[in-house]
């Protein structure tokens, strides 16, 4: 795998590696001294276009935690701002020879243009409403942790399907994992013929109660402006998730920030069943997990987590990290 | 004729304007002359003698008088040089991305022996000075007859009228604020009624706004996988449903421009079936592409209006084949190479097409055997009469209007570079069978392919 710029560019295989070197990260995670040498001496590029806390922070913990060097380019204040294009600020970052581009953009497609205009790795951390692959697979992570396995299960993605990348990302990275996924929401924010992405549809929650996992969507208040629903009143009446529709057996998942009494009721998401804490928190170990795939794996076996890992750092000891599933 | 207005006759063919040349000697010997018009189709002779066709004979039966060339052009075909009725040129005030000579070099290139240029430039073509200054450099510098369109609205701001009349004096072809529609149903009306004095048509860019609203490509599966916004092909075919009506009750005489959806198409058979004098292009790019083609988010295949759906394409297909859609007109849209290096959402809207027309649809609907080579020629060839502007023919005595194809030879688009200033081609890397060789326009030649040695008698 060169490059994380879609959920469909991954197999079942991919997405299942991944997440086992999150599980082998979380312990290092554990541990007072949270580093590992892995990417000792290499370059990692947080660009974002769109202001991000917990996707920037986590890229830029999981990149320390693995001892890259990480430089952190906010297009406000910088060149972009004074109007250099986005391939003259990828060229010029791609001249201190970064290993890895992670690349934030309110355009779809800018993954990929990033990817032709340098020769390091590229990930997509959200490329405007089409996908955030990073995201889904710490969805799918933190998941899997708390259930198991995933086949089989169903889960309904509920609220602004249409100015969502998570909920792209997430239909297709639960589908790939075996999941029955339906998306939900007023008719005026799920786009025409969503269903090619493998999922079913419906309009209201009326049938929610067979969901195993419901994750809400973030309503935007902008799109309140928008005039694509009547009031967030209404929008909340028919379609919060409170603890009227959330049943006990089901999960409750949000990507985050949340706004309280828009999509979310207070009392769910303080509730046991809700995994937004945990969501935030797998964040970073799943993104060790991606720039791991991405810089280090090299095909082989994970025998080593690097190779410059020698004598200043004596530990933690390699065999203690590498190639424990659990 | 299809609702050519009352006191509008056919215009000589000094309403286009292109630089002086010397006018074409030729004896083309023993290419297949192809013109559905005349019903010629089979090997033969053409002779142009003084820049018009002299004479029409069997292979090897003219003689070339000492003036003339002769040219081998066994294998080849010789077909009425085509007609685009819409194109961009780019000047004013864009001339980085095209000018009158790189414009009208790729459209020789492509085989064109006349286009029309659209107004929406930087200042507007929407003064009569402006449309002089136009014209006057076609003179100079146009290597095939161009003819230009005026704005329908001051500034295309779609509220006051342009001077019509006294743009029809200086020349203007027809009218049209193509880029944008005429948005306001109200100052189209009187557009239609002051069209009677100024007696040209109005070409009509349909789309309304609002149903368009911030889409960059197709409202379907694949918009809707790429969470890009969705331009509905209603955005089109209402407009189309609403300016026939229009038309029609004013008596007025409209060309839609750019059809790409299936709505679209059924409006315009309606009004066709009502008797509204209402004519319609397609465009290489909708009749060969569709939305799939755009899921790698390239944006030389981002424009307005967008590839639509497989079924969209057969329609129009269907729809040149019938006759609802009268002509095949290019859009060509040239956009600098910066501008096209953003991401999708953000690019301009255009490919350029002029070089690669007639390749494009030779390959994707003659090959395979979904158009006839004839009866795509015959749409190549029918939107200058469509503007009262005559259609070229290979009949003695027409001005000569002629291109030499090579239709067995195939090419990788983009390989050898453009003529065209801008490189924004939605074909960029296909391989194209049927290649120009020579193209003679409005008496001159105006094009030869490098590989076509000139043989001087």
């Amino acid at each position: 795998m060169r490059h994380l710029i879609s959920i469909a560019d991954l197999e079942r295989q991919d997405i299942e590696r991944i997440l086992e070197r999150a599980d082998s990260f979380a312990e290092v995670s554990g541990r007072s001294i949270k580093k590992v040498p892995v990417l000792r001496g290499r370059t990692v590029v947080n660009l974002f276009y769109e202001s991000s806390t917990r996707t920037s922070s986590s890229f830029e913990l999981a990149a320390k935690r693995l001892s890259a060097d990480l430089l952190n380019v906010k297009t406000l204040g910088s060149a972009v701002d004074k109007g250099e294009s986005l391939k003259d600020t990828v060229r010029t970052l791609s001249a201190y020879d970064p290993a890895l581009v992670v690349i934030r953009s309110p355009w779809a497609g800018a993954a990929e243009l990033v990817a032709r205009w340098t020769p390091a790795a590229v990930v997509n951390a959200g490329d405007g409403k089409r996908e955030h692959p990073t995201q889904a697979l710490l969805d799918l992570y933190t998941l899997r942790q708390r259930v198991g396995a995933l086949d089989g299960l169903k889960v309904w993605i509920v609220g602004d399907v249409l100015h969502s990348r998570v909920a792209r990302s997430n239909v297709l990275a639960f589908g790939r994992m075996g999941c029955e996924v339906t998306v939900a929401g007023p008719p005026t924010l799920v786009p025409r013929e969503i269903e090619s992405l493998g999922c079913r549809v419906r309009a209201s929650l009326d049938e929610l109660a067979d969901a195993d996992v419901v994750y809400a969507l973030r309503m935007q208040r902008e799109r309140m402006e928008g005039a694509f629903v009547p009031s967030l009143r209404e929008y909340a009446a028919r379609y919060q998730i409170d603890g009227r529709r959330l049943r006990p057996h089901q999960i409750l998942m949000h990507p985050g920030p949340v706004n309280r009494g828009v999509e979310l009721s207070a009392e769910v998401i303080d509730s046991p069943q809700a995994l937004i804490a945990q969501q935030v928190e797998s964040g970073v170990v799943v993104r060790m997990a991606v720039l791991y795939e991405l810089l280090a794996s090299g095909g082989e076996e994970e025998a080593t987590y690097g190779t410059g890992f020698t004598e200043e750092m004596p530990e933690p000891a390699l065999a203690e990290v590498a190639g424990r599933p659990e | 004729m299809i609702g050519r207005l009352d006191g509008a006759g056919s215009r000589p063919a000094g309403a286009l304007d292109a630089r002086a040349a010397p006018p074409a000697w030729l004896l083309v010997r023993g290419a297949h002359l192809l013109d559905p018009r005349t019903g010629l189709d089979g090997p033969g002779d053409l002779l142009l003698r003084e820049g018009c066709v002299a004479e029409l004979g069997a292979p090897g039966s003219l003689e070339a008088p000492p003036e003339a060339e002769e040219l081998d052009a066994a294998g080849l075909h010789a077909l009425p040089a085509f007609f685009d009725p819409h194109v961009h040129l780019r000047v004013p005030g864009r001339e980085d991305e095209e000018d009158v000579e790189s414009g009208t070099r790729a459209a020789a290139a492509g085989g064109f022996g006349g286009i029309l240029a659209m107004p929406n430039t930087d200042p507007v073509v929407d003064t009569a000075p402006v449309l002089r200054s136009l014209r006057e450099r076609a003179r100079a510098q146009a290597h095939v007859p161009v003819g230009f369109l005026a704005a329908i609205t001051r500034d295309q701001a779609g509220t006051e009228l342009t001077e019509m009349a006294d743009l029809a004096d200086a020349g203007a072809i027809a009218f049209t604020d193509d880029g944008l529609p005429v948005r306001s149903a109200g100052v189209l009306r009187m557009a239609l009624q002051y069209q009677r004095l100024a007696g040209l048509p109005l070409a009509l860019h349909e789309e309304d706004p609002e149903l368009s609203g911030a889409g960059a490509m197709h409202e379907g599966a694949v918009s809707a996988v790429l969470g890009v916004a969705g331009i509905p092909s209603i955005s089109e075919s209402t407009m189309v449903a609403r300016d026939a009506a229009l038309a029609g009750y004013e008596a007025g005489r409209v060309h839609v421009q750019h059809l790409s959806a299936r709505e679209s198409v059924e409006a315009v058979e309606r009004a066709k079936a009502a008797g509204v004098a209402i004519t319609a292009e397609a465009t290489p790019h909708h009749l060969a592409l569709v939305d799939e083609d755009v899921r790698t988010l390239d944006t030389a295949r981002k424009m307005n209006p967008p590839l639509r759906a497989e079924a969209d394409r057969r329609a129009l297909i269907e729809g040149l084949r019938s006759g609802a859609i009268d002509c095949v007109a290019t859009d060509h849209a040239p956009h600098a190479r910066e501008e096209k290096e953003e991401p999708f959402e953000l690019a301009p809207m255009g490919t350029i097409g002029l070089e690669t027309a007639f390749a494009a649809l030779h390959t994707e609907l003659v090959l395979p055997g979904i158009l006839s080579l004839g009866l795509l020629v015959e749409r190549m060839t029918a939107g200058a009469e469509l503007f009262s502007l005559p259609t070229p023919e290979l009949r003695v005595g027409a001005t000569a209007s002629v291109c030499l194809f090579d239709l067995s030879a195939s090419w990788t688009v983009g390989e050898q570079g453009y003529q065209s200033r801008s490189e924004n081609s939605c074909f960029g890397g296909r391989r194209l069978t049927g290649a120009v060789r020579l193209t003679v326009a409005g008496g001159a030649v105006a094009w030869r392919a490098p590989a076509l040695a000139a043989h001087p008698a």
